[in-house]
């Protein structure tokens, strides 16, 4: 980093200001853990709870940026031919076999013929790789990184340290250009200390009642002002309440869009009551929610 | 600067959260991209490169607030002692002389307003979510209240209690939600919007305590020194908290952090299982799998093996010394209890009952845990702990169900009150069971003082682990299936 870079932002609140404009509400934390990955030239590691909005914000983050999203989505068994790269096994063979069949007997050229068929061309590039070869801007995602082995997890480090893969036949690949990476996490392990120290952290918990408000404005159009405030509130009461699973962004914002659906202006308590299912996805927690809304406590 | 970051993250280490080498030159290289000046900016930077865990935003969002109180650094990165906090000129605080060296640390009275005054201004701040105010009224009903005395080595939490006994919270809210009915159009507000009513004020009340807590803390760090004063309000993360001896916040965040953890124990266990070895080779898949190799069986494939899942029993002692840590117990093994075929519990006190009816129709642990306090029957003569009778009532009824695939894991610490041990019980347990586990929630130092009579229990189990904190029980866990 001795040279002059061109930085993506400025500071972070035009982070803010940009990710607004893509309808993306961004908080102090999220806006500086962005800007942050950006001159540090570091990945995000986004950890929260399910439906805040985590994988959104990589997506809405190459929006603005204009790059291309990669993503990778991890699973349990995921390995380095789904994530990093793969020989086209097949195609080589078609090669060996079609250099058999043309030469007659071309044993003699069999180094020729090794380098041939560990070339490029042969390469079937996976999220990863093509992320460090692309040469437009891009926006990697690795979404629910918690669900790979621990010893995968390692597969990723030298792609999250050193923007570069190496591929024992070609050599080291270096990334043309830095891309932005987020890795998500819905915190089902613990991930490494080895992962963890290469990441900047950001954890993107419920909104508080204004940015929620704000939120729901911006993703449910014709909503009424007293309507979003109505809905923020009510869903900050729920996650106040001792509940298996408190309510989400999108579950409330679904929930918003099921009410201006509904034509709803204001919302009354059975109005509130007969949608709860929407927000929560629990009989138990639907029977407590609405005990306590109704003030019928048990 | 570099020398606050560095004093700084020293005692983020102090509070026990790992911050590498790496971790500190990425804050130090993070600061040089931001504007100093805008403090949650800096917070923020600060917590992206040095916090990799929720768990420990708690921890460092107060080492925080002390190290960087009302420090704001100017371009140069030097520290800029001078108070920012907005103490505007018309507010009232000024006239009771709180700049300078040396003002009093919160005279009692003195002040010019009234203690009516106070009052209206405090109702206006909450009813007008007016924030200024509020910190108006932080700063003066800390200067009245609090008490505060010099050079005292104390976190603050005594001054913060003096302060919110006298402005009495919970009766303004209720006034001013009687205030909210009243202006209602005439009819009765729905207990919705009385629901919804009450948390917003409530929200701004929080809001006002926390900026009374924030102006505490300034101030003693203006006494004494954020070093000093860090030390004080240090705190045990939510794993390290001695759960026998957890204040009630301390337990709500244990309940928090319990969640979590129990689901991550299960995902972890599902994993171990499934990867923990090989099964047959799976003829038919790996001949399927040849033909892409031109019927070279290059990758072999396996069944997936399925363990027998063990049965466990568990055995809890509920009565009063070690309550709180029975119910974290409980909670965390009906959360890997997918990994046992059969789980069975039973808690005692002098008496003892089953209680595995009660998780099977609960949703919710927290509600199962309820209704066993409530509804079980485990006192025999006086409700006091005897293990003794407890272990042979046990023995009399149950004693058969236990056989070579069971393991049995006992809860307890072992406090007697001098009844007679009958430790022959758990020889007959560990004879016929798999294993038996023995967890107590006291410090090893303490086992076999006064009337705990672990030792006598220890000799016939396979293993006796001391469970204070959710660390050492997810160890254990870990461990166990």
């Amino acid at each position: 980093m001795t040279e002059k870079e061109t930085w993506r932002f400025e500071n972070s609140a035009q982070v803010a200001e940009q990710l607004a404009a893509v309808d993306y509400l961004a908080d102090e934390a999220i806006a500086s853990t962005v800007f942050l990955a950006d001159r540090l030239a570091k990945p995000v590691l986004v950890e929260g709870p399910a439906g805040t909005g985590k994988t959104q914000l990589a997506k809405s983050v190459a929006e603005l940026t204009g790059a291309r999203l990669i993503r990778l989505q991890c699973y349990e068994g995921l390995d380095e031919s789904k994530a990093l790269y793969e020989w086209n096994y097949r195609k080589q063979l078609l090669r060996i076999q079609a250099s058999q069949v043309g030469v007659g007997e071309g044993s003699s050229d069999w180094s020729e013929l090794e380098e041939d068929i560990f070339d490029e061309a042969f390469l079937l590039t996976r999220p990863l790789l093509e992320a460090i070869r692309a040469t437009e801007p891009v926006v990697l995602l690795i979404d629910e990184v918690d669900r790979v082995e621990l010893e995968t997890e390692a597969l990723m480090l030298e792609v999250l340290s050193e923007y570069q893969v190496s591929i024992p036949e070609l050599g080291t690949v270096k990334a043309s250009q830095i891309p932005m990476v987020f890795l998500t996490s819905n915190n089902t392990r613990e991930l490494s200390e080895a992962l963890k120290r290469r990441c900047l952290f950001l954890h993107v918990g419920y909104p508080d009642v204004d940015r929620e408000r704000l939120i729901v404005e911006t993703r449910v159009p014709g909503i009424s002002g007293e309507l979003a405030e109505q809905i923020a509130r009510i869903v900050r009461s729920l996650r106040a309440m001792d509940l298996r699973k408190a309510p989400s962004v999108s579950e409330t914002i679904d929930w918003a869009k099921t009410l201006v659906v509904l034509g709803k202006e204001t919302i009354d308590e059975k109005d509130a009551v007969e949608t709860l299912h929407i927000l929560l996805k629990y009989q138990s927690d639907i029977e407590r929610a609405s005990a306590e809304l109704t003030g019928t406590r048990r | 600067m570099l020398d606050v970051l560095n004093s700084f993250i020293v005692e983020l280490r102090q509070a026990g959260l790992p911050v590498s080498m790496t971790e500190h030159l990425d804050a130090a290289s993070a600061i040089a991209h931001i504007d100093l000046v805008e403090r949650s900016t800096f917070k923020a930077t600060l917590s992206a490169t040095l916090v990799k865990s929720e768990d420990h935003q708690a921890a460092f969002n107060t080492a925080f607030e002390v190290y960087f109180a009302d420090r704001v650094f100017n371009d140069d990165g030097e520290v800029d002692e001078n108070d920012v906090s907005g103490e505007s000129s018309e507010s009232p605080s000024d006239a009771t002389g709180l700049k300078g060296p040396g003002r009093p640390m919160g005279g009692g009275g003195g002040s010019a307003m009234s203690a009516e005054e106070l009052a209206e201004m405090l109702a206006n701040a909450i009813r007008h979510d007016n924030k200024d105010l509020a910190s108006q009224v932080a700063k003066e009903s800390v200067s009245r209240f609090a008490g505060m005395e010099p050079g005292r080595p104390v976190g603050g939490t005594y001054y913060l209690y003096r302060t919110l006994r006298n402005l009495d919270l919970d009766s303004l809210l209720e006034e001013l939600l009687e205030e909210q009915r009243a202006q209602g159009s005439g009819d009765a507000m729905t207990s919705l919007q009385e629901r919804l009513a009450r948390d917003e004020l409530g929200a701004r009340i929080e809001g006002l305590k926390q900026a009374i807590e924030a102006e505490i803390r300034r101030r003693l760090v203006e006494d004494r020194g954020a070093e000093a004063l860090a030390r004080s309000v240090r705190k045990p993360l939510p794993e390290d908290i001695d759960v026998m001896h957890a204040t009630r916040d301390e337990l709500a965040t244990l309940e928090r952090a319990l969640r979590p953890l129990s689901r991550k124990l299960a995902v972890r266990l599902t994993r171990k299982r499934r990867h923990g070895r090989k099964g047959p080779l799976d003829f038919r898949q790996t001949v399927r799998r040849s033909l892409s190799t031109g019927g070279v069986p290059i990758d072999p494939r396996y069944r997936h093996p399925r363990p027998a899942k063990p049965e466990m029993i568990v055995i809890a002692d509920i009565s009063g010394s070690v309550a709180s840590f029975a119910r974290f117990t409980l909670h965390l093994v009906y959360a890997i209890s997918s990994q046992f075929s059969k789980v069975r519990s039973f808690v005692f006190v002098d008496g003892i009952d089953e209680v595995t009816r009660l998780f099977d129709h609960a949703d919710d642990p927290a509600d199962a845990v309820q209704r066993i306090n409530r509804e079980a029957d485990v006192v025999w003569v006086d409700g006091h702990s005897d293990y003794g009778h407890a272990l042979k009532a046990f023995h009399e009824r149950w004693g058969d169900e236990i056989n070579s695939r069971t393991s049995v894991l006992i809860l307890g610490d072992a406090r007697n009150n001098y009844h007679a041990s009958e430790a022959w019980v758990v020889a007959d347990f560990q004879a016929k069971a798999r294993h038996v586990y023995w967890l107590n929630p006291e410090p090893s130092s303490y086992w076999g003082s006064g009337d705990s009579i672990i030792g006598q229990y220890a000799a016939h189990c396979d293993r006796l682990v001391e469970v204070r904190t959710l660390r050492q029980l997810e160890q254990f866990v870990g461990e166990l299936a």
